[in-house]
């Protein structure tokens, strides 16, 4: 007999508030249905009613796990728009907070991950690496999540005396302490037989529901916005996007940890090497001229971006928000009919939906 | 890398005459303008032929006196963005769905219908998405009165 199953609004394992409507067959699913739309608060429509700048600090709210990529794309767009270069300086100190806050994202997803799987320590270890990311951006910014940092034409502030030495030794410690909880997790019998070979999303499948980030990189697309349309330093220090071929759940889980080293030598070596200087371009314009333009940016969970379109008055005319989450849910219906009701969280655990920006 | 963007959107347009686009140098896009009736077929070359197998985004843009449908095509090969728009009806806005191109699509266009109020054809599922079912009027249009 088949019947129809409500996961959510507010179930543990939809980690937000959406809700996933599943059918099924005794103990397998047959179909999903995801239905979206319990946090919208509108904002491209407010982003019409404030200034430019005032703008700002709704995209750090997008995602408040991983604001300063939002931040990045919207002030990124605004700025190409007004054909604004940010000083060097600024450009080192984007890049940074960028890839730390990548860590701290995945340090989100790698304990809420665990705790799904039923592996409670590994929340715990998890939680506690992520706290040094924190307090290394509030050394920066003064805000532990919503930074606001990004400015039109470079950051808001200048790095504080000894937060460069100091976030390297976080950074030199997180390296360190990873080693234990990944293998707490890669030893476990339990956890491997319940992701491997489960929420298999096939390469072709992918490019179908236009998967992006750690997800198609599961998929062995090689595909990151970083790699692909290269933005900030990307390009000047060679960035080589990382890629399983296995397409289940184990894939995306291996992504996710192999980025966070790799965002932790990324930001090691451009905070070794940063210059000094201004962080502010000399002038800013406070409204771009007419036009428009599509701009994009990788987020810790995929392609974030922004089309906007500007009619040179105080406000924006129309901002348009792509968010990766957003299609990651709409592709539950490509992975998840036919595994089992035990399966679930495993699959949506591995998606890293926010629902943050999917809503917006 | 921009002159094979060119070369590119030439040989596009030699293939569908009444076509017009706008290079935009070094940001690696390109914006095209087509029909309406069009649309679907121009969508289905640039995937099948131009290797644009990526659709990032479906949008709209209200300008008061017309109204723009936007599609984000990218690619997971290469870094470079065709943004196609189409223009509709304001009154009776409507265009063909493209989900049979890209399932992805449903939730992009079901957004855009529920905040702007265009029609897909041929789309099966086309609910509101964000806002509740019994809502009135979509409010991204610019004469959508919000007080």
């Amino acid at each position: 007999m088949e019947m129809w199953v409500n996961f959510g609004p507010q179930h543990p394992f939809t980690h937000g508030l959406w809700r996933l409507k599943v059918k099924v067959e005794g103990e397998t699913v047959v179909d999903v249905e995801p239905t979206i739309g319990y946090l919208h608060r509108g904002v491209e429509k407010l982003a019409e009613k404030r200034s430019w700048v005032k703008f700002i600090p709704y995209n750090d709210r997008l995602c408040y796990v991983a604001s300063m990529g939002w931040t990045e794309g919207y002030v990124g767009a605004v700025e190409r728009l007004m054909g604004v270069e940010p000083p060097e300086r600024a450009l080192y100190l984007r890049t940074i907070t960028s890839e730390l806050q990548r860590i701290a994202s995945h340090f989100v997803w790698l304990g809420a991950y665990s705790i799904d799987l039923g592996n409670f320590t590994a929340l715990l270890f998890a939680v506690r690496e992520r706290e040094f990311i924190l307090d290394s951006l509030s050394r920066l910014t003064g805000h532990r999540m919503t930074y606001n940092y990004p400015r039109f034409g470079g950051v808001a502030r200048d790095a504080p005396n000894g937060w460069v030495e100091r976030t390297i030794r976080y950074l030199n410690r997180i390296e360190r302490k990873m080693n234990d909880f990944v293998n707490l997790m890669l030893d476990n019998e339990t956890f491997l037989k319940r992701v491997q070979g489960v929420g298999i999303l096939k390469k072709s499948v992918a490019k179908e529901w236009g998967v992006t980030g750690p997800v198609a990189r599961g998929s062995g697309l090689k595909v990151d916005v970083r790699y692909n349309d290269p933005y900030l330093l990307y390009e000047e220090i060679g960035f080589e996007p990382v890629v399983e071929k296995d397409c289940d759940c184990f894939a995306r889980y291996m992504v996710r940890i192999r980025e966070i080293y790799e965002s932790i030598t990324i930001a090691r070596e451009l905070l070794m090497r940063l210059p000094e200087g201004d962080v502010m371009a000399k002038r800013v314009p406070r409204v771009p001229p007419p036009g428009e333009i599509y701009y994009r940016v990788e987020v810790p969970r995929g392609e974030a971006g922004y089309y906007i379109v500007s009619d040179g008055k105080d406000v924006p005319y129309r901002v348009k928000i792509r968010s990766p989450a957003y299609v990651h849910i709409q592709a539950t219906k490509a992975m998840m009919p036919g595994c089992n009701v035990a399966d679930l969280p495993a699959i949506l655990g591995s998606l890293d939906v926010c629902l943050g920006d999917t809503d917006r | 890398m921009i002159l094979d963007l060119y070369r590119i959107a030439e040989a596009i347009r030699a293939s569908h005459p009444d076509l017009e686009f706008d290079v935009k140098e070094g940001e690696r896009r390109v914006v095209f303008k087509v029909k309406a009736e069009k649309l679907h077929n121009f969508i289905k070359f640039l995937r099948d032929e131009v290797g644009r197998d990526f659709l990032s985004t479906v949008t709209a843009v209200d300008y008061s006196d017309r109204m723009e449908v936007v599609y984000i095509l990218g690619s997971y090969s290469d870094g470079f963005i065709f943004v196609v728009k189409t223009e509709v009806d304001r009154e009776n806005p409507e265009v063909e769905s493209v989900v049979d191109l890209f399932p992805t699509a449903n939730f992009h266009e079901r957004e855009v219908y529920d905040m702007f109020g265009v029609r897909f054809r041929n789309h099966p599922n086309l609910r509101r998405l964000l806002l509740p079912d019994d809502f009135e009027g979509h409010p991204l249009r610019k004469d959508y009165e919000w007080w």
